[in-house]
């Protein structure tokens, strides 16, 4: 990996911007998004093969569709510091006349968002469709997706897991955000889902784990190996462990910050753990 | 008065399948789903003339719904088919997130709508689709009154950008629209002319209307009898138009009176030119099992119960 080093201090950045964009509104989801600022980084500065110019039908490139709409914040950030709208657009994060609303939405045309998601579940269906729509058109580009793990927990799910592996959708990497959490505490507690990997691969799915998904170069690793799966007649599933909370201590390993902000002192004290590298917004 | 020729009973479900076929041929976008009901939603044709524009999901309609919108993504135009039921309420908050409110052009249509959907019953016959589907901000919707208009709005829903509701039936009725009408979306069609009362149908009731205008002439009851198939946006020009003339309102509608186009109706008239209203419709009761006859009857559905609604409307002037 000779970007290592540029690729983390972006996601060293990427962790500002989340921390600052949910601690100016008071409100907003910083766990789930610090722990996936290593796979949106990956995907948007190193594997992904998309358009500068934003177009809907993205047609000729690679599609990314989030399902698990409430890490919005991660989202915006990536997307504005790969270029798709002004960094500085990030002061607007959940405020009146935005296109950054609270969770992403294509009714205010932000560019690099093409569905809306924040109601769960819905993500896997809408990329499948995407998917399909690419082999019609001819057109060897990937649709990728992410999932929390207990959105796994939506029904609708596993109509498009099922769906998915049954008619050979294999332009599509969907990856699920392990970190055993959700707004009411541990998945375990709120409702077991058992092996996930077991579960995947009884559905037909081609399933492929990085255990380290809050490590930039095994995140780029497992998203290249998931590639060169595809087109071979399955699915593909990567099972992404990340730790919630990642790079701020006191809100890791827990799901007390799934949907909270910071306040001063601890927005202090959590960007101190992450130093300004390519400029605040 | 004028007259309309019943030119022999089909179901204007075949009138979705026919307006499909022809899509088919030409228009390379439109692309089918199904969830498990091909036959009954008429795509067979579709499907085999063009098994690779043809995706059956199985019994999955929220998948349905998910995978619909993202064919947009790509250039594509999807046209979802199952029953009402299933098309709206059970699918209700996919439509609203992925669909609605992602601007995305998906053509949801729906047969079995309403009591006509006969001896199944209550579980398959949505009467509460139209309330939920107009409430969507950006929804287009459409009841069609006969096979003609239903293929003609079939036609038209793919040249128009943007979600659409259409909503068809099971059985046979009149067959009494022009073969290859144009069909505009929003615009009222006025069938006849009179000054005593205005009856505002959509739907299978539109037929019904037209009856019921004829029993009301040989009465000396002079009706006019608008068809609204496009329920939103509605043509509110048109039905004001009318009532300025005749005073007085008749709504008709294979549907809930809480939601439907009567309330439509009424929200337009209150807010422009008050006037009485009585509503054939459903009164906030589910269906049952029956044949679709013995069901329009007992729920109040037929030509009969629009004369009836027309003579007392008409006397509150």
């Amino acid at each position: 990996m000779p970007h290592t080093k540029e690729l983390e201090d972006f996601v060293t950045q990427v962790r500002r911007d989340i921390l600052r964009q949910v601690h100016k509104v008071n409100s907003g989801h910083p766990g789930g998004s610090l722990g996936c600022a290593e796979f949106f980084t990956a995907l948007y500065q190193e594997v992904m093969d998309y358009k500068s110019d934003f177009d809907m039908n993205g047609i000729g490139e690679d599609l990314f569709f989030l399902s698990n709409g409430h890490i919005s914040p991660v989202f915006y950030s990536v997307l504005a510091r790969s270029g798709f709208f002004p960094v500085e657009e990030l002061n607007t994060f959940r405020l009146i006349n935005s296109r950054l609303q609270g969770h992403p939405t294509t009714h205010e045309g932000l560019p690099g968002i093409r569905i809306a998601s924040g109601s769960l579940g819905q993500g896997l269906s809408v990329a499948i469709g995407a998917a399909e729509a690419k082999k019609l058109n001819k057109d060897s580009h990937i649709v990728y997706t992410l999932h929390g793990d207990g959105e796994l927990q939506e029904g609708q799910n596993w109509e498009a897991i099922m769906y998915a592996a049954g008619n050979k959708i294999d332009n599509l990497i969907s990856t699920v955000d392990v970190n055993g959490q959700q707004i009411d505490g541990a998945t375990d507690q709120v409702l077991p889902m058992g092996n996930l990997k077991a579960k995947f691969e009884a559905f037909g799915w081609d399933v492929l784990e990085v255990k380290e998904g809050n490590d930039i170069s095994k995140v780029i690793e497992g998203l290249n190996e998931a590639k060169s799966r595809t087109g071979k007649g399955k699915p593909v599933c990567i099972l992404m462990t990340t730790v919630m909370g990642h790079g701020v201590d006191f809100m890791m390993h827990t799901h007390k910050w799934h949907g909270v902000a910071p306040n001063d002192e601890q927005l202090e004290n959590a960007l101190a753990q992450n130093p300004e590298t390519l400029g605040d917004y | 008065m004028k007259k309309y020729t019943n030119t022999g009973n089909k179901d204007t479900r075949s009138g979705f399948g026919a307006g499909l076929t022809e899509l088919g041929k030409s228009n390379e976008n439109v692309v089918a789903l199904c969830a498990d009901l091909t036959g009954s939603l008429k795509m067979d044709e579709f499907k085999k003339n063009h098994p690779e524009r043809f995706f059956q999901i199985g019994i999955a309609e929220a998948n349905m719904i998910g995978i619909a919108a993202g064919m947009t993504i790509g250039g594509k135009i999807p046209f979802t088919g199952t029953f009402a039921n299933f098309s709206t309420g059970r699918v209700y908050d996919q439509i609203r997130q992925s669909v609605a409110y992602s601007d995305k052009n998906v053509k949801i249509c729906a047969s079995h709508a309403g009591v006509t959907l006969g001896e199944d019953g209550a579980t398959h016959q949505i009467l509460e689709d139209i309330g939920l589907m107009k409430m969507l901000p950006g929804m287009t919707v459409i009841n069609t009154c006969d096979y003609n208009q239903t293929k003609a709005a079939t036609l038209a829903i793919a040249e128009f950008e943007g979600p659409v509701y259409l909503r068809f039936g099971r059985p046979k009725v009149a067959n009494f629209t022009p073969e290859n009408g144009k069909f505009e979306i929003g615009k009222a069609v006025n069938l006849t002319e009179g000054t005593d009362v205005t009856i505002i149908a959509t739907g299978h009731l539109v037929w019904e209307a037209l009856q019921a205008a004829e029993q009301l002439n040989e009465k000396g009851i002079s009706a006019e009898v608008i068809n609204i198939h496009t329920i939103k946006p509605l043509d509110e020009e048109a039905i004001l138009a009318s009532v300025k003339k005749t005073g007085c309102v008749v709504t008709a509608e294979e549907h809930n009176f809480l939601g439907g186009l009567g309330e439509s109706v009424s929200r337009t008239l209150v807010e422009n030119f008050p006037a009485p209203q009585e509503f054939v419709a459903t009164k906030d009761t589910f269906g049952e099992s029956g044949t679709p006859e013995q069901l329009m009857e007992k729920y109040g559905l037929n030509a009969e119960a629009i004369v009836k609604a027309s003579e007392k409307v008409i006397k509150r002037k």
